[in-house]
């Protein structure tokens, strides 16, 4: 099971004055069960990139391979792709629109020509999957919270059962709490349904936490594609696209100008205080 | 495909046409479908026809970018076609049950589909080379002596040029919309029209509601700026005719005189 790109190139408004090159010569491999950050800065083809991933956007030239399977090919089925491959939006809840809650998250299962039994039952679950217990079932989508919100419309991508999960920057604009709550409930996700994950931030911080492999992505092209800590070490590259390391990095790397003797790969909070403490004690002091 | 609609988008390139007052821009399209309605005869609409051309190439717009703009009113062309060969009393060419077609028909539905296919152009040349707040500043200045008479000019140009700046972002909206509906399986292309009706409910709700939002967050944006109507309110960018300005006027002048004498000889 796996997505594969193959040279993409995405060209927006190319009959105008001003064509954009959104996407510029990407080919990747995504594989079963990964935890994927992809980050670049505003415009660099993040969500370009993503939306080709389910079909949604035809590449300008290049191909896409879903498990093996050629998915501009006719007899491919575009609804079992965004079956399998959700996709769920920046600003997720722009696009509630039921009655209820519960009535918005059957909608993706439902279109997918479910029996009722099942469509409740996969909306049952998912909602549980975001933590949002039965007394919100009844609730109008419009009246909950900001965070609250999200979790519905993350919901209504997730009753849909995809093996791959794509996450525009999902937690931008929330408050700290429902950020780390929605980044929790996305690692326990990966961790417990095995599910694929590709998240797509901003926050240098949230991808050191979660990701196993890193994108970055500028100007359309990947100019990274490594384990989180390696593309770290090269920060300084990162700043000149715009981009920076987690704070921690930086204070390893200037404590190390300053003599001490520490790895400098640290990339979470957790990691760096063991590494100062180990370093404070190795000195002996 | 709904990209598709240049309506109320303008189109960044340098030109003579872009550099034109907005009064003179308004005030030459008013001329020009007054033209269309007063030409007559081959001769007339091929003048016209003339000079909407030559002003497309002077706004250097791509042709093809503005006929992009004809196809969100193909069905209303073939509905005023279609009405115009059937139901055109005259010497009957084809008869095909109670519909016939006649000669008088067929003409007048071409002169129909000309008629309309130069208004919409002529119209959009206008939109495609002014900017909207360009736009709404000619038609305050121009519409200024309404005034006199109680006439809310000014809020009233200010709500177009507000309408037309959400024109593009609530077709981007949708756009997203639509695709964020389309990665839950929403299907808006096949199913019978009433499937096809009610695939659009995932789609309108959530529309309305964020352009109810941003109209909210708009309004509060412009109180919060101290924004209280037309009064004693000044312009950056005054409007005020130069030489270039006077030169179109004449020539538009001289194109509608034109246009009425070869209607009478």
């Amino acid at each position: 099971m796996s997505i594969k790109l193959e040279h993409i190139h995405y060209i927006y408004e190319a009959d105008t004055a001003f064509p954009v090159h959104a996407t510029d010569d990407v080919s990747l491999e995504i594989q079963d069960g990964e935890f994927i950050a992809l980050i670049g800065h505003t415009g660099s083809g993040k969500s370009t990139l993503i939306q080709h991933m389910n079909g949604l956007i035809r590449p300008t030239s290049g191909v896409i391979y879903y498990n093996g399977k050629n998915i501009a090919d006719e007899d491919f089925s575009m609804k079992e792709l965004r079956s399998k491959v959700g996709l769920v939006f920046q600003y997720p809840e722009h696009q509630l629109f039921e009655i209820d809650v519960f009535a918005d998250v059957c909608f993706g299962p439902k279109n997918l020509g479910l029996p009722k039994e099942e469509i409740e039952q996969r909306a049952k679950d998912a909602l549980k999957m975001v933590g949002m217990d039965e007394s919100y079932y009844t609730q109008s989508p419009f009246e909950l919270s900001g965070g609250q919100k999200r979790r519905v419309a993350i919901a209504g991508v997730l009753a849909m059962k995809p093996e791959v999960l794509i996450l525009d920057e999902p937690t931008a604009g929330l408050d700290p709490r429902g950020r780390d709550e929605i980044l929790d409930q996305i690692a326990e996700l990966h961790k417990k349904s095995h599910m694929t994950i590709i998240l797509v931030s901003h926050s240098m911080e949230d991808v050191a936490r979660y990701a196993q492999r890193l994108i970055v992505m500028n100007k359309g092209k990947v100019v990274f594609d490594a384990a989180p800590a390696e593309v770290f070490r090269q920060y300084k590259q990162l700043e000149a696209i715009g981009l920076a390391a987690p704070q921690v990095t930086y204070i390893a790397h200037a404590l190390k100008e300053h003599g001490f003797e520490i790895n400098t790969d640290v990339t979470t909070i957790e990691e760096a205080k063991q590494e100062i403490l180990h370093a404070w004690r190795k000195r002996g002091c | 495909m709904l990209r598709d609609i240049t309506i109320g988008q303008y189109y960044a390139v340098e030109s003579r046409i872009h550099r034109l007052d907005p009064r003179v821009k308004l005030m030459g399209t008013l001329i020009y479908i007054i033209s269309l309605f007063i030409a007559k005869g081959i001769v007339g609409y091929v003048v016209a026809g003339l000079f909407l051309g030559v002003i497309i190439r002077i706004s250097k717009v791509p042709l093809r970018y503005m006929m992009r703009g004809l196809k969100s009113i193909i069905f209303i062309l073939l509905l005023s076609v279609s009405f115009n060969i059937f139901l055109t009393e005259g010497t009957v060419l084809v008869q095909i049950g109670f519909l016939h077609i006649t000669k008088e028909g067929l003409i007048l539905a071409a002169w129909m589909a000309v008629r309309l296919v130069f208004l919409i152009l002529g119209s959009t040349v206008m939109t495609l080379t002014t900017t909207p707040n360009n736009l709404t500043d000619g038609l305050e200045k121009g519409l200024g002596f309404l005034k006199k008479i109680h006439v809310p000019v000014h809020e009233m140009s200010m709500m177009m040029s507000i309408a037309l700046r959400f024109i593009p972002i609530l077709i981007e909206e949708t756009d997203k919309i639509m695709k964020a509906q389309m990665a839950r399986g929403a299907d808006f292309e096949t199913g019978t029209i009433i499937q096809k009706v009610k695939a659009m409910v995932p789609l309108l709700v959530p529309l309305f509601v964020s352009a109810f939002r941003r109209a909210s967050d708009l309004a509060m944006a412009m109180e919060a700026r101290c924004y209280h109507g037309g009064e004693g309110r000044t312009k950056m960018k005054p409007l005020c005719y130069r030489k270039q300005d006077l030169a179109a006027y004449s020539i538009l002048v001289l194109y509608l005189v034109s246009v009425v004498v070869l209607r009478f000889i």
